[in-house]
């Protein structure tokens, strides 16, 4: 009896260790190049059906197609951009986590620009009207204002 | 901009914000624009399922139609089923693209569910899937009589989808083509 249950727990678990080497399927590539490359557009591709992983983390049926298409395309000698090309023309630059520059994604690309150069501009302004104020109703005297009341005061001793 | 406007820019502000915010509850952004709008469907040879002919891109041109991205697997593809049936007795043509699926599955589904789909592709690979850019069945490409891609819809075509949205683009096709 003991021994039957340990029999079929060591099936169980044949069984299951099968299932998780399933879900992570390894490529042989016919040069390291080829797999840092691989390694390298898995992570920029995003996956179309799970939109924030990237097709090196989704185990999505997509990304495993994808995943597939990928290693195909690299060993038959495609170029990056070919492959990206390939994959925007199917699944849009959505598809991309570092979209082509252009249309809507300039906005994107140029945003931090954008925002820095306004926000320098808001500290510019801020800046010049809190000196300007500052300089109309200064409570602290300039080097000429400290002289003109010298000569005030010693006048005004003169006199009395 | 004068010292009393500026008392209202944080009202502004909010505003604006609300009003962005606002837009973004009713957008969905699992609905991804297909990549082939306005451009023809991809050159493929397929088989038919069930049949030992092949089916090509030309066969599906010559009148508006909707084309139908389903499976065995796809839950969804059980629920729409019905509703793609009965756009098929009111006359509208649409075909069939069996998506990754096993050829004797589908044909056991189709027999069991009837047939709403004028000619049903069999992709068991998904490379027409692939080169349409499906990410999930099922999906719903509205064609125009030359071929070309005019809408993709993804998810459930049902009745609330065809009156509100496939059903004025294919009405506005159709009567385009009797005009020309």
């Amino acid at each position: 009896m003991n021994l039957l249950r340990t029999l079929l727990g060591g099936v169980l678990l044949l069984l299951l260790s099968g299932q998780v080497l399933a879900l992570i399927e390894t490529y042989d590539f016919s040069n390291p190049e080829l797999e840092a490359r691989y390694q390298q557009l898995s992570e920029e591709l995003r996956c179309p059906k799970c939109q924030n992983q990237n097709i090196a983390d989704s185990n999505a049926p997509i990304a495993q197609d994808l995943r597939k298409l990928l290693h195909q395309q690299l060993e038959q000698g495609a170029s990056d951009d070919q492959i990206l090309d390939y994959m925007v023309a199917r699944y849009g630059e959505f598809v991309r986590y570092r979209p082509r520059f252009g249309g809507a994604a300039a906005l994107l690309w140029l945003a931090p620009v954008l925002l820095f150069m306004a926000a320098l501009g808001v500290l510019l302004v801020t800046l010049r009207s809190r000196a300007r104020r500052s300089g109309a109703g200064s409570a602290t005297l300039g080097a000429d204002e400290k002289a003109r009341l010298q000569s005030l005061l010693d006048r005004a001793e003169q006199d009395s | 901009m004068g010292p009393r406007l500026k008392l209202f820019l944080p009202l502004i502000l909010f505003t604006l914000l609300a009003m962005t915010l606002f837009r973004g509850l009713s957008l969905d952004p699992t609905e991804l624009p297909s990549a082939l709008i306005d451009r023809p469907l991809p050159a493929f040879t397929l088989p038919v399922l069930g049949d030992e002919s092949q089916v090509s891109q030309a066969d599906l041109q010559g009148q508006v139609s909707l084309l139908n991205v389903w499976a065995t697997w796809c839950v969804s593809c059980r629920v729409e089923h019905p509703y793609l049936k009965q756009l098929a007795d009111q006359g509208i043509p649409i075909f069939g693209l069996n998506y990754k699926d096993d050829d004797a599955q589908a044909l056991l589904w189709i027999k069991q569910l009837g047939n709403p789909y004028r000619i049903t592709i069999a992709d068991r690979e998904g490379t027409l899937g692939l080169d349409l850019g499906v990410y999930g069945a099922p999906e719903t490409y509205l064609l125009d009589a030359n071929g070309v891609v005019r809408y993709r819809h993804v998810g459930v075509v049902d009745e609330k989808v065809w009156r509100g949205t496939l059903e004025p683009l294919y009405r506005e096709l159709v009567e385009g083509a009797g005009a020309q």
